[in-house]
């Protein structure tokens, strides 16, 4: 068997499972280029796992076809498809040792002198020492390292991960996000992780497709979903968004005029994925790290040209790098702030009258015919 | 906490704070043997005692009329051996052959019940079971009448011309299958066919789908899947089930009674008759220990080499 070097892209065309009446993914298409580190994030129970699964062939899909460098591997058995899984909980196969786990896809290909592709696999994989121990014996790190390992020595076109890092602790699973970032530029194939942690799918994937209800609600690079999310699931789901229900009064150039929170606000026409019409609603969002804070006392020295918002701050919270400010305003009842810990105004405690202000720029507008706070129980839920 | 230590002075008619008899430590270090001491005694009495008592036996000599006298007679094991050793060998081929006609015909099943019975799973389970309700010996005589010269087995079996074919084979005689090796074989295996499926089942109940998932991922066709994970993964069911079926089977004379002759005559059919016919108990209960000690020894040697204690 040959052995390609690079990835192959996959093509999803119009691919939908159903089981019975549920429907657990809709028909959907998706593109991931050859050699990308490819996310699919949402919450559990929006369909991420299932699609991961029609690639591997785990799953047959209700509708639609998979395309695997432009071939039609939809039909194919998961033994007859180039492709591999790191699996959920790993799934090693736990009466054989390490070296026969990380051989087992060898050896089911007839490849003979296959020792010294499995110590180096073991080396890439910082467990050389460890080839004689079953799995069992390993902890939750490197369990996952063997499963990786067992994956990758199949120079897979693609490599398939399922919430790889969700059995790890959080300083182990920072590690090995970085671990298989490395290991990704390194052999060049191409990812798709599935996962629920945002942060961790942002820090990871080149390209990340938020899904939500069994359908993509949106894709794009991290940065970019992030400054500007197309929907409120997007806005909250990822990090979170402050968002305020607004009116169009004006539309001036490239920026559109807006009334809300008792006063006016700016903001790029671009950025805003709702069709505009003057007197229509909008809902206006604001990263909370992107506010800036000043007390009532100073609003004089507030810039001009900024979105400006007054409030009362209910609660802060110190949390080292910055501190969290939890604030009140006549029209809005919740807007979060998150200032740097680099000059702390002492005056800024509960209770105190503070103006909120921040660049027009980065102001994001979204439909306002949606759920407000879609997106922001999931999040909680699953992490 | 905001509790302030005041610590209450005892009233004056309080007796003297007594240390207690056993140290609380030293009672938690006795907790384990007092569970075990209703199993042990149980042990004792009815095992441990009548062990002891048919050694002595064992070794005794004399008659019925004149009482039997510990004699330290070791020849009896010799005598009984050299007499009765091809009840010994046959019992052996016929509970080997029974075991492995279970295991082709449970791990099917069990496999079938584990992986796809999905909600009929329960239904077959109490099909597996269900002959337990019934005694051994009510279901033993029933495939007496199921076999018998005139019943529909023979008769098909006959028509079929696979009688020809076992006669040949000499597991049948004539055109009858009652009273052959066959028919005690058959009485075996169904009667300890439930001891087979029922390790099997729960060791492949336990076997995480996923892994086979992993495999047919890593390029494992279905059957190699089981090759080289659902079997590997089964073998403490496989080695609970062929002892569960092999062990009693070894000892059993209730098949070989009603469904053999004379001449399927198996050791626990001999000892049976040394005890309750002939009443020589020396010789009984030789056989016995040497049964005993036969199986010891068979099944020691089978765990060793099946290997299952580093399986999970």
């Amino acid at each position: 068997m040959t052995q390609p070097t690079s990835g192959g892209d996959v093509r999803l065309d119009r691919i939908s499972k159903t089981y019975g009446s549920f429907t657990a993914v809709h028909p959907l298409d998706l593109h991931v280029p050859a050699g990308s580190f490819f996310a699919l994030l949402g919450a559990s129970g929006c369909g991420k796992t299932t699609t991961l699964r029609m690639i591997a062939g785990l799953e047959e899909p209700t509708t639609g076809t998979v395309r695997l460098a432009g071939e039609d591997i939809t039909a194919l058995p998961p033994y007859k498809r180039p492709v591999n899984t790191v699996f959920q909980s790993y799934a090693l196969f736990p009466h054989l040792d390490i070296f026969e786990n990380v051989a087992f896809g060898l050896r089911r290909r007839g490849v003979k002198s296959l020792k010294k592709q499995v110590e180096e696999m073991l080396e890439l994989v910082q467990l050389g020492d460890f080839a004689r121990r079953k799995p069992q014996q390993l902890s939750g790190g490197q369990q996952q390292r063997v499963a990786v390992a067992r994956a990758l020595i199949n120079h897979p076109r693609v490599l398939l991960l399922d919430e790889p890092l969700g059995a790890l602790d959080l300083k182990l699973r920072r590690q090995m996000q970085l671990e298989l970032k490395r290991i990704q530029t390194e052999v060049g194939i191409t990812f798709i992780h599935v996962t629920h942690d945002q942060e961790e799918a942002m820090t990871m994937a080149d390209t990340v497709a938020v899904m939500n209800g069994g359908r993509v609600e949106q894709r794009g690079a991290p940065a970019e979903l992030y400054e500007n999310p197309g929907t409120t699931f997007v806005a909250n789901f990822l990090g979170t968004s402050n968002l305020i229900e607004a009116e169009i009064t004006d539309k001036s150039g490239g920026d559109l005029v807006l009334s809300a929170a008792g006063g006016k606000l700016a903001m790029p026409a671009e950025r805003c994925s709702a069709p505009v019409r003057t007197g229509g609603k909008l809902l206006v969002g604001v990263r909370p790290e992107k506010i800036t804070l000043a007390h009532a006392e100073d609003a004089g020295t507030v810039p001009e040209g900024r979105n400006r918002i007054t409030g009362r701050i209910v609660d802060s919270s110190f949390i080292g790098v910055s501190t969290q400010y939890l604030i009140t305003t006549p029209d809005c009842p919740e807007i979060t702030v998150y200032e740097q810990n680099i000059e702390r105004d002492a005056r800024l405690v509960p209770g105190a009258e503070v103006v909120l202000h921040w660049n027009p720029a980065h102001t994001f507008g979204l439909d306002a015919a949606q759920d407000i706070d879609a997106g922001t129980e999931l999040d909680e839920e699953a992490a | 906490m905001t509790v302030t230590a005041t610590p209450e002075a005892p009233p004056d008619d309080a007796p003297p704070h007594k240390p207690p008899l056993i140290k609380p430590a030293v009672r938690k270090r006795l907790v384990p043997y007092w569970l075990l001491l209703p199993g042990i005694l149980w042990l004792l009495v009815f095992f441990a005692a009548p062990l002891v008592y048919q050694a002595s036996t064992s070794v005794q000599t004399g008659s019925l009329e004149e009482g039997f006298k510990v004699t330290w007679h070791f020849q009896t094991y010799w005598d009984a051996l050299t007499e009765y050793y091809p009840h010994f060998l046959r019992s052996v081929l016929y509970a080997a052959t029974a075991t492995v006609l279970c295991l082709l015909l449970g791990y099917p099943l069990a496999y079938l019940i584990a992986f796809r019975a999905g909600r009929w799973r329960n239904l077959v389970m109490i099909l597996v079971i269900a002959p337990f309700f019934t005694s051994f010996l009510i279901r033993t005589l029933a495939w007496k009448t199921i076999l018998s010269d005139s019943g529909p087995v023979v008769g098909a079996l006959n028509s079929l011309h696979v009688l020809d074919v076992t006669s040949y084979l000499g597991i049948t005689e004539g055109q009858r299958v009652l009273a052959t090796p066959l028919a005690v074989v058959c009485g075996l295996t169904y009667n300890f066919l439930p001891f087979m499926i029922l390790p099997l089942y729960t060791s492949l109940e336990r076997i995480d789908p996923r892994l086979h998932e992993a495999a047919g991922d890593l390029y494992a066709r279905p059957f190699t899947t089981f090759r080289k994970v659902t079997f590997p993964l089964s073998m403490p069911g496989v080695v609970a089930g062929t002892l569960l079926t092999f062990i009693p089977a070894a000892g059993d004379y209730i098949n070989a009674e009603l469904l053999g002759s004379t001449d399927q005559k198996m050791i626990g059919n001999v000892i049976q008759s040394q005890f309750l016919r002939v009443l020589d108990y020396p010789t009984a209960a030789a056989l016995s220990f040497i049964l005993m000690a036969a199986i010891l020894t068979m099944v020691t040697v089978y765990i060793r080499k099946s290997g299952t204690e580093d399986l999970v």
